[in-house]
């Protein structure tokens, strides 16, 4: 749809650029950071590519990466040419806790795009003129779309009324009711690799499906267990919490 | 406190000190559309400077989008655009299905325009509708939410709720059309035609609404496009830029309508841009009413992506175990990044969905239309009066739950 675009681009940019991509007819370019505001300056002001118009920015976190030494978080900027008809995404990479540079003085949507992307992700842009929380409040303590923040995690920084005859309850901590999230973040980060649900466990590769007789062979190693702990008469009452289990 | 003089003289009175005031507006406030909060900075009347804060209807929609499978995305898509939901439906459809590589059978991609562009008409009804009353005219609120009324009962006996549906399913759709479904859209779209005849006989010669409108709230064309403004807001100002024209998805491409565009980006080019989008949508429907065919199936048959019929689900193996790993593990797509967009009411929508194999999104990015039109506004309220704040963030049809997700 665009690979005139992305030619031009190449041509442009030379060794900047490290990846190409056209999944399902999306054309996309990943540059290098340091070459972030030329890609995006070059786009606009280039006659053949146009691209008048301001799409979208925004941000994917992958935590794994950074074991592997790359930086953490992915920019992508989609842009739009509304004369030419072509679009295009353009992808860079910023290392937690590094600047990005802003692209606010090239297209001023980017303003309030930076901004959530500052908000949700923490990465922050150099220059950008107006650098606050967007979305959330100024006292909000992390950044929520980052794998390792904790989708139930409630943060009360207003208290709770200690009154005695208000009906208004707390909400269930971490701890409490059914998990929300289908993947465990914290512990996947960790190298555990605990799942909530043992089919996202299946599905990843980091539980093994057992085959029938395996699991029957489990089990009947878990009844002799079983049956042996309760024939033991001294520790009779300390069966009672593995009924529990 | 001194009485105030009264014999000053135009000179004298031109003189006397002035500071700029600051004023909250919001976020609880009658004229406000959504929960929104304005900090404005007011020399007399007149806007000096706003700051647009929004985000107190955020409720982490991508956060939450990273927890499930992609099926169970639909109910929080509902309720980004709580006025339109079924565009939210097709657009994330759309994106899970560019996703997969698929496409849904012609049936079932004509009954979603149809829907789409009832729930478009909807949608600019509402705005509209709305932001006359808060000038002042109710009449034409009541008449044109009439007609909304009457879209919302096809909508019920076609998914079973008013609002938020949640009645797109990738692949396909929860339930084929009634039987009645044609007659029915059929019947109230002359009513539809009377009452926009009606409500713009009081309206469009009134003087204190062409006052409050034109002129009000204007955008430029570059600026508008360097904001990333897009839908209605964006054809006010004379850019021709329609998904369904420009990049044709679905079946838009066989249908025949106009965009219409204003030529000042004024409040009152928004509202007759969104007038005409009715009439256009109604144009569509006819065509679609036309050549929708009336059997064939309404799902792509792959058992995995779509769910089982139940009865089947009772009856054999392959079926139940099919309806299991579906519900349990959801649809795996293959590994990637799309970006499908859409036209909804406020304009351009677009999903960009991040894949890592799995039966769970790992990022959902929604662009929000209001985002970008919100942003917009701040340009537009400056230089204006205080007063104007109400028709021109009327006609930016800011909806909270799409800008703050």
């Amino acid at each position: 749809m665009s690979q005139k675009v992305v030619a031009k681009l190449e041509k442009e940019l030379g060794d900047a650029i490290l990846a190409k991509d056209d999944f399902r007819g999306d054309d996309e370019v990943t540059v290098d950071l340091k070459s972030w505001v030329k890609a995006a300056q070059f786009l606009k002001e280039d006659p053949d590519c146009a691209m008048d118009m301001f799409g979208d920015l925004t941000a994917v976190d992958w935590p794994e990466r950074e074991a592997e030494g790359e930086a953490r978080f992915d920019l992508v900027l989609y842009l739009r040419s509304v004369e030419k008809k072509h679009r295009i995404f353009v992808r860079t990479r910023v290392a937690d806790g590094k600047e990005a540079p802003t692209l606010s003085e090239v297209w001023p949507g980017a303003n309030w795009a930076e901004r959530e992307v500052y908000d949700m992700f923490g990465i922050e842009f150099k220059d950008h003129p107006d650098m606050r929380r967007i979305l959330m409040y100024e006292e909000f303590e992390g950044w929520p779309l980052r794998k390792d923040y904790p989708i139930d995690k409630a943060q009360p920084l207003v208290e709770y009324r200690d009154a005695d005859d208000t009906l208004k309850l707390p909400p269930f901590g971490i701890e409490e009711g059914q998990p929300f999230g289908r993947i465990d973040w914290e512990g996947r980060l960790e190298g555990i690799g605990e799942q909530v649900s043992p089919s996202i466990g299946l599905q990843t590769g980091e539980r093994r499906a057992l085959s029938d007789s395996e699991i029957a062979e489990e089990q009947s190693a878990e009844l002799d267990k079983r049956t042996a702990e309760s024939h033991k008469p001294e520790e009779a009452g300390a069966s009672a919490p593995s009924e529990g289990e | 406190m001194e009485p105030i003089d009264e014999i000053l003289t135009e000179a004298e009175a031109l003189e006397l000190p002035t500071e700029p005031m600051r004023l909250n507006m919001g976020p609880s406030h009658p004229a406000m559309h959504g929960t929104i909060r304005m900090v404005l900075d007011l020399d007399g009347e007149t806007i000096l400077n706003v700051d647009v804060q929004p985000g107190y209807l955020h409720r982490g929609f991508e956060k939450s989008c990273e927890r499930g499978t992609y099926v169970q995305v639909y109910p929080y898509a509902d309720r980004l655009n709580y006025v339109s939901p079924m565009l939210n439906n097709v657009g994330f459809s759309l994106a899970c299905e560019k996703l997969l590589g698929i496409e849904v059978p012609e049936r079932c991609a004509y009954y979603r325009v149809i829907l789409g562009e009832l729930s478009r008409i909807c949608d600019h009804f509402t705005c509209n509708g709305a932001s006359a009353m808060e000038l002042g005219a109710f009449t034409p609120f009541l008449w044109l939410l009439k007609v909304r009324d009457w879209i919302w009962d096809i909508l019920e006996k076609e998914t079973g709720a008013r609002m938020t549906h949640s009645f797109g399913r990738i692949g396909g759709m929860a339930a084929p059309p009634t039987p009645g479904f044609k007659e029915d859209v059929r019947a109230i779209l002359p009513e539809i035609r009377k009452v926009i005849g009606e409500a713009e006989g009081l309206l469009l010669k009134n003087r204190i609404f062409l006052d409050r409108t034109q002129g009000i709230g204007k955008i430029s064309q570059e600026r508008a496009l360097a904001l990333g403004v897009t839908g209605p807001m964006l054809r006010s100002t004379g850019v021709a830029y329609d998904v369904r024209k420009d990049h044709p998805y679905s079946l838009y491409d066989r249908f025949d309508f106009d965009v219409p565009v204003g030529t000042d980006g004024d409040n009152w080019d928004r509202f007759m841009v969104r007038m005409e989008e009715i009439r256009q949508s109604m144009r569509i429907i006819e065509q679609a009413l036309e050549q929708m065919p009336d059997e064939g199936p309404i799902n792509v048959d792959d058992p995995r992506i779509m769910l089982p019929e139940k009865r089947e689900v009772y009856d054999t193996i392959e079926a139940t175990i099919a309806h299991f790993k579906l519900v349990m593990e959801g649809m795996k797509p293959p590994k990637g990044r799309v970006y499908s967009f859409t036209e909804a009411g406020n304009g351009e929508l677009g999903f960009y969905i991040v894949s890592d194999g799995s039966g769970t999104p790992y990022r959902v990015r929604v662009r929000p239309p209001c985002w970008y039109n919100l942003q917009a506004s701040r340009e537009m309220l400056i230089g204006d009066m205080i007063a104007d704040i109400v028709p021109t963030f009327g006609s930016v049809n800011m909806i909270g739950g799409e800008c703050d997700r």
